[in-house]
């Protein structure tokens, strides 16, 4: 109960931090940024949308920074972070509803698919250790550990789209067709998603085969596998119910220290490929110096990857007595 | 320091990291010893040696002094004149790949000097200090090693409007010290309750000498590692955050090169070499901090085993 305990607080408070931040940044800035954006966009925007920008960023005001602090956390909380300058007149949650299901349908979808395959050949690599699978894969995973996301990105560009010109590299779908649920354009929909989702697959999987081979290894030389094999189990039986079992319960909470990892891999992956995902947006919002949805994206982001980790530790509780006991 | 056996008494275990702390140097060689014994990491040290003369004299390799005058016929293919051919602006490909190391390396030293500094003040005093500063300090490692730092860090560049090399270094020294800060914290706690740190108390050494002269030199291989982790930390963060076109556009490195063809679509009108070269370095450059870290992982390993298994037994006897 203490784990889950401290790990709420850990919740809370980089939540409060990460919100803080987003807060002073861009009060902090020389030059006022905010400012600067707000000239541009006179006349463009409705003045009653321009008075809850400069309630939002802190221009032309008296309130004392501690009122517009509350102010600010308030409307974080209740889902109010106002217009997007780039699409506007539309609401910034908007904005961010239509990118969110694609980024959680692909790095969603891909980073389950790395952690159920990496796992997998973590395990074998780490049960028949110095076999063949053991001595390619270690030194493979650091090397693809150093390459540049985006470039590896690039790369398969250049191999499926520009040579082979076998797969899309631009956008989510076709944007001749019309979205639905038909044939044509899941079918789109797919070999569009084909190339990012790979490209994070090369990335994030390595981890994931790393730590799970060096769980299994630790794992073998414990008496409890030796007494499994002394009672004559079958070594499928050793090896997936006592061996993968516990193996995989530290690989579950470093899931949480690889997400930021994740996340970070996959802004440029989508920016590589045009991917219409919160990522993409958050360049997007960059690139117009759109402040309202740019920082809102972030805590977007923040709120996700922190909730993300919140689950992960809560099924490490859930599924290891040891977290519950040792606390 | 390899052959503790498991049931290593106090005393011996004692012994070896007095010796240890007692010769900084010895570390220092043990180092080159492990990269001159080890083939990955000899690979990686010459990687590195190669891309810092390159930095140091860029002319060693090209005629060219100004890579980004666009001097030359635009788009040309590669050819002896121009090794990799020409941008679509009519730059050197090759000339711009040679000079660019520089800011490459000096955003991959500096942010992973910082930013390993600022993880052993902190990993250290956290473990030195104990109880309410450690508990502070660890919840603050914690918050750092989960805040998504990329994200972060754009916001950061954008009000910043890009540009300065140096906010860019900031932002990453201020994103990538936790991970150290964690793994140093950890091997700080184990040394704490060693006599040889017991009798330079009693000798009455301030905190200041111990921690300098007596924990820090027996845990340079870590510090190392964090390090050369710290530092590829930088050099592909930084290069992420130059092909989106939050560096500076007119400076001089991989990233640079690699956002600029990419916005030409290089890729689509045949100039595959302005995208594969530069991120090709970028990826020789890491592996090349990754081939060193195997070496300062065989030599920190064997020396982190027996510390953690000789404080164990202690607490239970």
């Amino acid at each position: 109960m203490r784990y889950v305990l401290r790990r709420l607080v850990l919740f809370v408070i980089t939540l409060w931090i990460a919100l803080t931040v987003n807060f002073f940044i861009p009060r902090l800035m020389p030059g006022n940024p905010a400012e600067a954006m707000m000239a541009r966009f006179h006349g463009r925007v409705n003045p009653s949308a321009l008075k809850a920008l400069e309630v939002a960023f802190g221009i032309n005001t008296q309130q004392p920074l501690v009122v517009q602090y509350f102010e600010y956390l308030g409307n974080t909380f209740t889902g109010h972070f106002g217009v997007s300058l780039t699409f506007f007149p539309q609401q910034v949650g908007t904005v961010i509803a239509t990118a969110l299901p694609w980024t959680l349908g692909l790095v969603g979808l891909t980073t389950v698919i790395a952690f159920v395959a990496g796992t997998l050949i973590g395990l074998v690599a780490g049960w028949r250790r110095g076999g063949a699978l053991d001595s390619v894969l270690p030194p493979v995973f650091v090397i693809t550990g150093a390459l540049p996301f985006f470039w590896v990105g690039l790369l398969l560009v250049l191999l499926f789209s520009v040579v082979l010109n076998v797969l899309p590299n631009d956008g989510a779908f076709e944007v001749t067709l019309i979205p639905g649920w038909n044939p044509d354009f899941i079918g789109s929909v797919l070999s569009h998603a084909i190339l990012p989702a790979v490209t994070i697959l090369v990335i994030s999987i390595g981890g994931w085969i790393l730590t799970m081979r060096n769980n299994v290894v630790t794992i073998l030389a414990d008496d409890y596998i030796r007494m499994a094999r002394a009672k004559g189990l079958s070594n499928s039986t050793i090896m997936y119910s006592y061996a993968a079992r516990n193996a995989v319960l530290p690989n579950l909470a470093g899931f949480a220290m690889s997400l930021g990892f994740v996340v970070s891999g996959s802004i440029l992956v989508e920016y590589t490929f045009n991917y219409p995902g919160i990522g993409y947006m958050l360049l997007q919002a960059v690139n117009n110096q759109d402040y309202p949805l740019m920082q809102a994206m972030f805590v977007m982001i923040t709120v996700t990857v922190l909730i993300a980790i919140l689950v992960c530790d809560f099924l490490t509780v859930l599924l290891d007595p040891r977290a519950r006991t040792e606390g | 320091m390899t052959a503790f056996p498991t049931d290593a008494t106090t005393n011996q275990a004692v012994i070896a990291p007095r010796k240890k702390g007692r010769r900084p140097n010895s570390a220092g060689l043990a180092v080159w010893r492990a990269i001159r014994g080890n083939g990955k990491a000899m690979a990686g040290a010459i990687l590195l040696l190669i891309f810092l003369i390159a930095a140091i004299f860029p002319n060693l390799f090209t005629p060219v002094t100004k890579p980004n005058d666009r001097a030359y016929a635009l788009s040309l293919p590669p050819s002896p004149d121009h090794l990799l051919g020409t941008t679509s602006f009519g730059q050197d490909i090759w000339s711009q790949l040679v000079w660019g190391t520089r800011e490459t390396l000096i955003v991959a030293v500096v942010a992973g000097a910082l930013a390993s500094i600022l993880s052993v003040f902190i990993g250290v005093a956290a473990a030195y200090l104990g109880g309410a500063a450690d508990n502070v300090l660890s919840l603050l490692i914690d918050v750092f090693l989960v805040i998504p730092a990329f994200p972060l860090i754009i916001v950061i560049a954008a009000y910043a409007n890009g540009g300065n090399l140096w906010v860019i270094i900031g932002v990453l020294v201020v994103t990538g010290w936790s991970y150290g800060a964690r793994q140093l914290r950890a091997q700080a706690l184990s040394l704490r309750r060693r006599d040889f740190l017991e009798s330079a108390r009693v000798r009455g050494e301030n905190w200041l000498y111990v921690v300098v002269f007596e924990m820090l030199p027996t845990m340079i291989s870590l510090i190392a590692a964090n390090f050369l982790g710290a530092a590829l930390y930088a050099v592909l963060t930084a290069a992420g955050l130059q092909f989106i076109g939050l560096g500076s556009p007119s400076s001089v490195s991989w990233g640079t090169m690699l956002h600029w063809a990419q916005s030409a679509e290089a890729l689509q009108t045949g100039q595959q070499w302005w995208i594969i070269a530069p991120g090709l370095c970028i990826a020789l450059l890491g592996a090349a901090f990754a081939l060193l870290n195997y070496a300062f992982d065989e030599i920190s390993n064997p020396a982190l085993r027996p510390v953690r298994r000789n404080r164990r037994n202690r607490d239970g006897q």
